[in-house]
């Protein structure tokens, strides 16, 4: 999208609402004694070695600031040592619960660099898995986010669902968590025999489901009273800190990669279907619930609802995918050389990953191992406006909003 | 039987007080055992349930088909884990603590009847005892988390501070309600004046109680410290909130006070609300199981209205553990906002309700104007003219 639209779509958001304003009211007025108390790096709901030092002044947080780094793995150093096809593991232990989305961006980057174009079948199967991924990421996110709120049953009920979807990665890779499946130039296997019947039993058996979430959560009383209006992000700060994804479209910015990104990552989505999932003249792409009226955009109900909707884009996705696979002729390909000698040159290509924008930069010289190996991690980014969206909160928010920006450490600290 | 025990050993009066203390310690240990009873099946219940709710099993393993001797196991396993004091707590109150918490729960029990001749003691004022003895929980757990030297469990010591004595307020307002209509503080009389068929309970005696009721229910679980309203262990914000720096034994007895606590509360709500022992219909006057019929048919009525209560509390403690795996947490504004804002004043409304509602209407909506009323009014405007209560 050109700068101009993107500053239209601003203009046409809601004023943004100070979250000064919305705090907890008169009741905190009365200043006691300054608190500082160390959330984490082992803390239950800071969703891995997160460390968030908390100046507290009873219930209300004056400041919070995330230390990061303890989960630092050198991943990016290690990049440049290995050829692009042996780093791909290195990628998936990034962000790991969605392991195949981030295959797929470091695999596209390469591809960009060695001008490669993956066949149909291959096409469509890469957004059927990454599709999947998404939805099995955006589970754990709206799981443990009932955990952050105190409600243990929504967790349960996910992760019965992702278990499922692990169960069809399995069978297509042998891996549950690092799969490595995308690699550059295609996939790694085809599709075992009777797979595709199974994701469609998969996503029949899922579809009902979601409505039992949204009773258990986004509508829930209790659930809205705790995550509407709290850690306000309006869409100027939301650009300004570099926030993507879901966060970014709580705020009510339409931007999606999907649609919006890289004409050499777009083209994968080409024919397919499916709707941005952002807020529009108050409503969401249905199905989905109303939005219920205590709610702000921009505050972490909508930063959770973001992710409930993009799961019901996800499963068209899917489906469409299935269909388009069914159809599709030939081979998925094979995958480049161990060792491929690399053209010299620099690409830089950003993908829509669950938790946001991940982007991966490769530089060659010529060789097989690229020169230099960057990630632009989307989590990072999310991550650095919580001092924003905690100044003022109570300490029961800083899990609430914590959740909501759905960080994965491994990616944070890469 | 302390006359008994004393004939038996022979003694002088002079040391009679012997055989009381014998005969106290007996039936503490009878209420223990019946505490620990409740509790252990309580905690069963609550991995059974919680279970079932989530699409598991629960305990599957220890003690046969449906995992009962889990709470033993689970006694055990806690016994033989280190017993950690961190370096800067205080250690004598940080080990005061958990028997503080546990204690007041216990004795609830003294007072509490399972039937109309069934009470560990039956005091004229249980009523009054039995809300007075269950606030004083809440000093265990403050105490706890004052004692453990860490900052989460301060902040949830601080919460249960806030919390509990604030709801206190409005469970003694709606518990006052079916006082008045009683005209007695004593339990057993409570449950007595709700006999016959289940409209007589006084839940359902005007739409005044049965808003009571609901308030009550709020703030039971409100005040017994279970989710929605555990904020004070609110595991995703205060890591275990005023039990963070407890293990092993002392852990499970602020465990046991808490599943104690579930039991009494329900118990109390039981007698108060829904008819105490008195089923839902007066099954056990037709068969003519009263004490008046003989030994036997006595105790087989006491049982048979034991065994009404017991279900009940069940029902209770089975609605609070449902409720805790199903709702998420509010926050700590929220949840005060709600006692002061919305359960004080509507469980004020209804007192006062409920109590013109016994002046106007003693015999129901139906008898309006009835001359037992009439004469009451009359009587009541008759003691306020000559300055005394009525």
């Amino acid at each position: 999208m050109a700068e101009e639209e993107l500053q239209k779509t601003l203009m046409n958001s809601i004023p943004s609402i100070n979250p000064e304003d919305i705090s907890v009211g008169s009741e905190s007025e009365v200043r006691t004694e300054e608190l500082l108390i160390n959330m984490g790096p082992q803390h239950p709901s800071t969703h891995g070695v997160l460390r968030v030092v908390l100046r507290t002044d009873g219930e209300l947080v004056l400041e919070a600031t995330p230390h990061i780094g303890y989960l630092h793995r050198c991943a990016e150093k290690i990049g440049e040592h290995v050829t692009p096809r042996q780093w791909i593991p290195y990628t998936d232990r990034m962000d790991y619960l969605a392991g195949m989305n981030m295959n797929l961006g470091w695999a596209l980057t390469v591809e960009k660099l060695l001008g490669l174009q993956v066949s149909e079948k291959a096409r469509h199967l890469r957004v059927l898995i990454v599709e999947l991924g998404r939805i099995a990421s955006h589970l754990v996110a709206a799981g443990t986010y009932g955990l952050d709120l105190g409600s243990f049953t929504p967790f349960v009920y996910c992760f019965r669902e992702r278990e499922k979807i692990l169960n069809l990665f399995e069978a297509v890779c042998g891996a549950r968590l690092t799969y490595s499946y995308i690699t550059i130039g295609g996939l790694m296997a085809d599709l075992p025999p009777g797979w595709l019947d199974q994701c469609e039993a998969f996503l029949d058996e899922f579809e009902p489901v979601v409505d039992d979430l949204h009773a258990l959560l986004s509508v829930n009383h209790i659930f809205v009273k705790r995550t509407a209006g709290v850690g306000v992000l309006s869409p100027e700060l939301a650009i300004a800190y570099g926030c993507t994804g879901p966060v970014l479209r709580g705020s009510g910015v339409d931007w999606d990669l999907r649609r919006d990104g890289d004409p050499f990552y777009t083209k994968m989505y080409q024919d397919y279907q499916f709707e941005v999932a952002v807020v529009r003249d108050g409503r969401y792409p249905q199905p989905s619930p109303a939005v219920p009226l205590e709610a702000v955009r921009g505050d972490c109900w909508h930063r959770f609802f973001v992710r409930m909707v993009e799961v019901v884009q996800s499963m068209r996705l899917v489906r469409q995918a299935i269909e388009k696979y069914r159809r599709a002729d030939g081979d998925i390909g094979q995958p480049i050389k161990l060792n491929q000698k690399l053209p010299a040159g620099e690409v830089y290509l950003e993908t829509e990953c669950p938790k946001g924008q991940m982007g991966f930069m490769i530089v060659s010289l010529g060789d097989a191992i690229p020169w230099r190996v960057r990630a632009r991690s989307s989590s990072f980014c999310n991550l650095s406006v919580l001092p924003e969206l905690c100044r003022g909160c109570l300490v029961a928010d800083v899990p609430a909003i914590v959740g909501s920006l759905d960080i994965v450490l491994g990616e944070v600290d890469r | 039987m302390v006359r008994l025990l004393s004939d038996w050993l022979t003694l002088t009066p002079k040391y009679e007080w012997v055989a009381y203390v014998a005969v106290g310690l007996f039936q503490a240990a009878i209420l223990l055992a019946l505490v620990m009873t409740a509790v252990a099946v309580a905690t069963w219940a609550e991995r059974k349930i919680a279970g079932r709710i989530q699409d598991r099993l629960g305990p599957t393993r220890v003690g046969g088909r449906f995992g009962w001797l889990q709470p033993v196991a689970d006694g055990l396993k806690l016994l033989t884990k280190e017993d950690l004091i961190p370096a800067s707590a205080d250690s004598i109150l940080f080990r005061l603590a958990p028997y503080l918490s546990f204690a007041p729960v216990f004795a609830v029990f003294l007072a509490l009847p399972f039937s109309e001749g069934w009470v560990a003691h039956r005091l004229n004022t249980a009523a009054f005892f039995i809300l007075a003895v269950l606030g004083l929980e809440v000093f265990g757990i403050i105490l706890g988390g004052y004692a453990s030297g860490s900052k989460w469990a301060l902040l949830g010591a601080m919460r249960e501070a806030a919390q509990v004595v604030s709801y206190e307020v409005p469970l003694a307002f709606s518990a006052m309600l079916p006082v008045v209509l009683a005209g007695t503080l004593d339990l057993v009389a409570i449950g007595e004046a709700q006999k016959g068929w289940f409209w007589n309970w006084f839940v359902f005696h005007d739409p005044f109680t049965f808003i009571a009721f609901w308030i009550y229910v709020t703030c039971a679980v409100a005040g017994t410290n279970r989710a929605p309203f555990d904020l004070a262990e609110a595991e995703s914000e205060l890591v275990a909130g005023f039990h963070t720096e407890y293990s092993g034994f002392r852990w499970s007895v602020f465990y046991m006070g808490e599943y104690a606590a579930m039991a009494a509360v329900s118990g109390l709500g039981v007698v108060l609300f829904l008819g105490g022992w008195n089923g839902p219909i007066p099954l056990a006057d037709w068969l003519g199981l009263t004490p008046e019929a003989g030994a036997i048919a006595g105790f087989v009525g006491q049982l048979v209205g034991s065994i009404n209560f017991v279900l009940k509390c069940i029902i209770g403690v089975v609605f609070m553990i449902s409720l805790r795996w199903t709702l998420p947490r509010p926050r700590i504004d929220q949840v005060m906002s709600m006692c002061w804002k919305y359960c004080f004043p509507l469980v004020t409304i209804a007192f006062l309700g409920a109590t013109l509602w016994t002046l106007f209407l003693p015999d129901g909506l139906l008898n309006w104007g009835h001359p037992k009323a009439a004469t009451r009014e009359a009587s009541v405007v008759a003691c306020f003219a000559e300055g005394q209560a009525p």
